[in-house]
């Protein structure tokens, strides 16, 4: 009786901090565990008593790689509660930024984090010593998305500019003619990504997923939509908490997400991609069957396929935005707070991100409720690990630690957020 | 000078969001120049491979919160030759140190449903509170443009230029119109360090504060004149306590108001 252990005690190339342990008896696994070390924070105790007008810039703090996700769904939970909406060019707008934020974090992923993976590299700096052209495309690629979200958000990072109602400031028409410019560039780019990622080296990995999605009447989804999966589910972002739970494991400061009475399930790109189809915009649906891309995606090392048609998608409809955009008369609807409950769900880039609000009538947040996507992903990560290591049993402990993160890294995990996630421990005596 | 070793760069995390070191990433002109000039020697998010201390300069992003980080933190400073905080948890303690003026037993009761599994200290703390800070960049997020002078003024022995005085010069420079005088708008520009580049007063917003106090913040006068346009002493508190709530002159203000 042999017992081996793969350990990754700082998983690198993600977002936060976890490790793997992973354990193999007489050659067949046991055991995975991701572990999640990531201090807590308590981002829903201390929204307790702050105002409804803070939680945008409060809960952007959550996460520095997708502030915008957490401040659309917190502004769409508190406007729910309020009985606001908004449309026209501010939720345009909204959705400007959103293509932003998933050029600037898909391109981050793709080049700087997960292509190192595929093509034998520590890093993206020592991959930039021999593909020199493929790094700085990617670092200009993620650029443009950032000038996206400097121009509409204020910076790049924790933007100033959303807020409950709309913006504090938008843009003048003549103001995004030279993103547009900066777009067309970064459109083709993005062709040249999906066909770079296509020809990287996939190992045969199709499995059952159940995907959990948005999806909306004409668009590919952001921010708003029903929440659907391949399973069946079609629900109202409000009846999330009605089909969804967490669940606190000892081995982790994140929270796990299972779909009751179902278990494990995936959200992201691949789900998105898989359930939404249909709604990308004709180039993007192009340049994925010219990838060898069907309308469905099962393989989690392609996510890097899938991620930069997403991003050819979001280049594209920020073009379109811009495009028809004409300046609002005010940059924001008035919103009045009003006792009650809020719901929204958006689709940050890793997937979908869960926000619940009860305020008074004063406004006050009396209780908060987040569920961020890599936590939603965590048991889903265990059994892609869990099928890895069984399928490669027989490689040297370094390569096999080296495909486990990979494995890991293809979910683009977002540690940080899940808190409230990586090292690889792989037991095999 | 061919043959000199290339300084040694680390980059270590605490309770934190990421942003700060992402602005490193963020980079997206400089980065590759900046990796040609030291060797990218400790830095999980961007890389697998690590190699061994001692290092010439750590950034530090992330507040302590834990008994684990207290300790880890001393490793890092007998590893560190000069130790930089970036961000506003390193320096102050970050939005975590909410937690300090409650209690964080009852903030981890509601948030996890099995609190015997969390490990926690009752308080969120800068990095200074625990180890010798050779220099302390602040903002939530950092700027990056202030982050490359950093990492530039240690490359050549020199010390950072990053002004510490008001949002206000940066808004006068920018030639913003003051939104507290012309629009009646609260702001804390006042007494807010500089270096985000006074953004929100340039979207007709008014500062919240997110770089921390300036020198010598004169915080009281500023309550007044918040008062004096209406602001509830509720208001006053909730607006020192954010991202910099544990800054020594912001934690005072607070204080004096929350009653």
């Amino acid at each position: 009786m042999t017992t081996k252990t793969i350990k990754v005690n700082y998983l690198a190339r993600v977002e936060g901090e976890g490790s793997l342990y992973v354990r193999v008896k007489d050659g067949e696994v046991e055991d995975v565990a991701l572990k999640i070390f990531e201090p807590p924070r308590f981002f829903e105790a201390l929204l307790r008593g702050r105002a409804y007008t803070e939680a945008p810039d409060i809960t952007a703090r959550i996460c520095g790689i997708c502030p915008v996700a957490y401040q659309m769904s917190a502004v769409h939970a508190i406007e729910a509660a309020c009985g606001t909406a908004v449309g026209g060019p501010l939720r345009a707008l909204r959705r400007l930024l959103y293509c932003g934020e998933w050029i600037e974090s898909h391109a981050l992923h793709i080049y700087l984090l997960h292509a190192p993976d595929f093509l034998g590299y520590p890093d993206s700096i020592k991959l930039a010593r021999d593909y020199p052209d493929v790094v700085k495309r990617g670092l200009q690629l993620k650029k443009a998305g950032n000038e996206i979200v400097s121009l509409v958000g204020g910076r790049e990072i924790h933007p100033i500019n959303v807020r409950v109602g709309g913006f504090y400031r938008v843009p003048a028409r003549r103001e995004l003619a030279p993103l547009a410019e900066k777009l067309r560039w970064a459109r083709e780019a993005a062709r040249e990504t999906v066909r770079f990622a296509a020809t990287l080296p996939f190992p045969d990995f199709e499995q059952e997923y159940e995907f959990v999605a948005l999806r909306h009447p004409d668009e590919y989804p952001f921010n708003e939509g029903q929440i659907v999966s391949s399973g069946g589910l079609n629900i109202a972002p409000a009846e999330y908490e009605e089909y969804f739970e967490e669940e606190h494991v000892e081995r982790s400061t994140a929270l796990h997400s299972v779909l009751k009475g179902r278990g494990a399930y995936f959200v992201g790109p691949m789900a998105r991609y898989s359930l939404n189809f249909d709604r990308l915009s004709s180039g993007a649906q192009d340049a994925a069957r010219e990838a060898g891309l069907g309308p469905q995606c099962r393989n989690p090392f392609q996510s890097i396929v899938v991620r930069s048609v997403e991003t050819l998608y979001a280049c594209d409809e920020a073009l379109r935005i811009i495009e028809e955009y004409e300046m609002p008369d005010a940059p924001a609807v008035p919103v009045t707070p009003r006792a009650g409950v809020g719901h929204a769900c958006t689709e940050a880039p890793r997937g979908i991100l869960y926000h619940r609000y009860a305020i008074d009538d004063d406004g006050t947040i009396l209780s908060a409720k987040i569920v961020p996507p890599s936590s939603q992903n965590q048991k889903t990560i265990e059994k892609d690990v869990f099928q890895v290591v069984a399928r490669n049993i027989g490689l040297p402990t370094d390569a096999l630690t080296l495909r486990c993160e990979q494995s890991i890294r293809n979910y683009d995990p977002c540690i940080s957020c899940s808190t409230h996630f990586l090292r690889l421990e792989m037991d095999r005596g | 000078m061919a043959t000199a070793r290339k300084p040694k760069l680390a980059v270590w995390k605490f309770a934190s969001c990421d942003g700060c070191q992402l602005s490193i990433l963020d980079c997206e002109d400089e980065l590759l120049a900046v990796a040609g000039a030291v060797e990218i020697a400790n830095f999980p998010e961007a890389s697998r491979a690590v190699v061994r201390g001692p290092y010439d300069l750590s950034l530090v992003e992330g507040s302590i919160t834990t008994p684990h980080d207290a300790e880890r933190i001393q490793q890092v400073r007998k590893a560190s030759r000069f130790l930089v905080t970036i961000g506003a948890c390193a320096t102050a303690g970050g939005i975590q140190a909410l937690r300090n003026f409650k209690d964080v037993s009852e903030f981890i009761s509601v948030v996890y449903a099995r609190p015997q599994y969390i490990d926690t200290l009752a308080t969120s703390t800068p990095i200074s509170a625990h180890v010798a800070v050779d220099f302390e960049l602040q903002g939530c997020p950092i700027n990056k443009r202030q982050l490359l002078e950093v990492i530039s003024a240690y490359l050549h022995g020199r010390t950072p230029n990053t002004p510490p005085h008001s949002v206000c010069i940066e808004c006068k420079r920018r030639g913003n119109v003051c939104v507290m005088v012309a629009h009646g708008t609260p702001c804390l520009g006042p007494v807010t360090h500089a270096g985000c580049g006074a953004i929100c007063p340039a979207y007709n917003r008014g500062c919240y504060g997110c770089y921390g106090p300036k020198e010598t913040a004169n915080t009281p006068s500023l309550a007044a004149w918040w008062s004096g346009m209406g602001v509830s002493n509720a208001g006053i508190v909730r607006a020192f306590r954010t991202f910099n709530a544990g800054a020594e002159p912001f934690r005072r203000e607070s204080e004096a108001h929350d009653n």
